[in-house]
């Protein structure tokens, strides 16, 4: 009886999450596709031409919201990495776990996005300026994350090996962030800021945000469905997995 | 809208073979991204079913 208890208590949080988070992709990813088809409407349809950098500044549609999602993501990867390490659980390793590729990719379409907008813009594909330096990092970090949880194999040590690191590279996001004001750089400084007036056509404003909430839901869609990957892969061992239909 | 035919749209004022890589490739990821979860859940469902049925059969 205690054992049946204690073993309960041990799986209940995947147990009870793996079918919350089933129920809850379908949502995302509606509101995912139902945005990034109106934000792609909006930025190719109806936002104006630049006046200065002609057609090319469409990039932005894709660039801003992808490096936006690298940095935030980051941080929520490192927040679910504090919590397990505070609390022990093991359901938010698996999230930081399940974020990490997903930042990954998002971090490699903003530097992969923003090379395309370079080249017309500042005539070179790549500068070893600080906003895309740091954002390289980012990658690298995203990366070093994932191959350090890979190549532990007792699980308990990769994933708190791997908390620890992307809890200490968390120190380069605001870097990346304020690079852009903090070195004289060539990337152009912040398209929206809290404190001064939009320097954008609101069209243009419109379509960035509607296409940042569109990747956002992407990326809690896909990291759902991830962490539900990894639910299965590393419980499948505990008995509600091999007592329940797995849907 | 300011384009009047689709070439001129494809042609994005001459930045097109700028502009659509930069979309094109960022779809490319994230339906690749998807796809390869959703083969992903299936193999690790297939496995356990599998699993399961083995620790079935055995007991």
């Amino acid at each position: 009886m205690k054992t049946d208890r204690m073993n309960w208590f041990q799986w209940s949080s995947p147990q009870t999450f793996y079918p919350l988070a089933g129920k809850l992709i379908p949502w995302f990813a509606c509101v995912s596709i139902v945005c990034l088809v109106a934000g792609l409407y909006m930025g190719f349809l109806v936002a104006p031409t630049d006046f200065q950098q002609g057609d090319s500044y469409r990039i932005i549609f894709v660039h801003v919201p992808a490096a936006w999602m690298s940095m935030f993501l980051y941080v929520v990867m490192a927040g679910w990495a504090a919590v397990g390490l505070g609390l022990k659980a093991r359901p938010s390793f698996m999230m930081a776990q399940a974020i990490a590729p997903t930042g990954a990719l998002f971090t490699f379409l903003a530097l992969f996005t923003g090379a395309f907008w370079g080249k017309p813009t500042w005539g070179a594909w790549w500068v070893w300026d600080a906003r895309l330096t740091s954002e390289l990092i980012l990658l690298f970090q995203y990366a070093g994350v994932m191959l350090l949880h890979a190549s532990i194999d007792d699980l308990r040590r990769a994933d708190r090996a791997s908390a620890v690191l992307a809890l200490v590279g968390v120190v380069n996001v605001p870097i990346i962030y304020f690079s852009v004001r903090w070195w004289n750089t060539l990337h152009q400084g912040a398209s929206i800021s809290v404190t001064a007036a939009p320097k954008m056509a609101a069209t243009m404003l419109a379509a960035m945000g509607v296409m940042a909430l569109g990747f956002w839901m992407y990326s809690a869609a896909v990291t759902l469905m991830r962490v539900r990957c990894i639910i299965l892969e590393r419980e499948r061992h505990a008995s509600w997995v091999q007592i329940e239909r797995i849907s | 809208m300011q384009w009047n035919s689709l070439n001129e749209f494809l042609a994005m004022g001459g930045y097109g073979v700028y502009v659509w890589p930069s979309f094109g490739v960022t779809a490319l990821c994230m339906i690749w991204e998807v796809l390869i979860l959703r083969r992903r859940h299936a193999a690790a469902r297939t496995a356990l079913n599998q699993s399961v049925a083995s620790a079935g059969v055995a007991s």
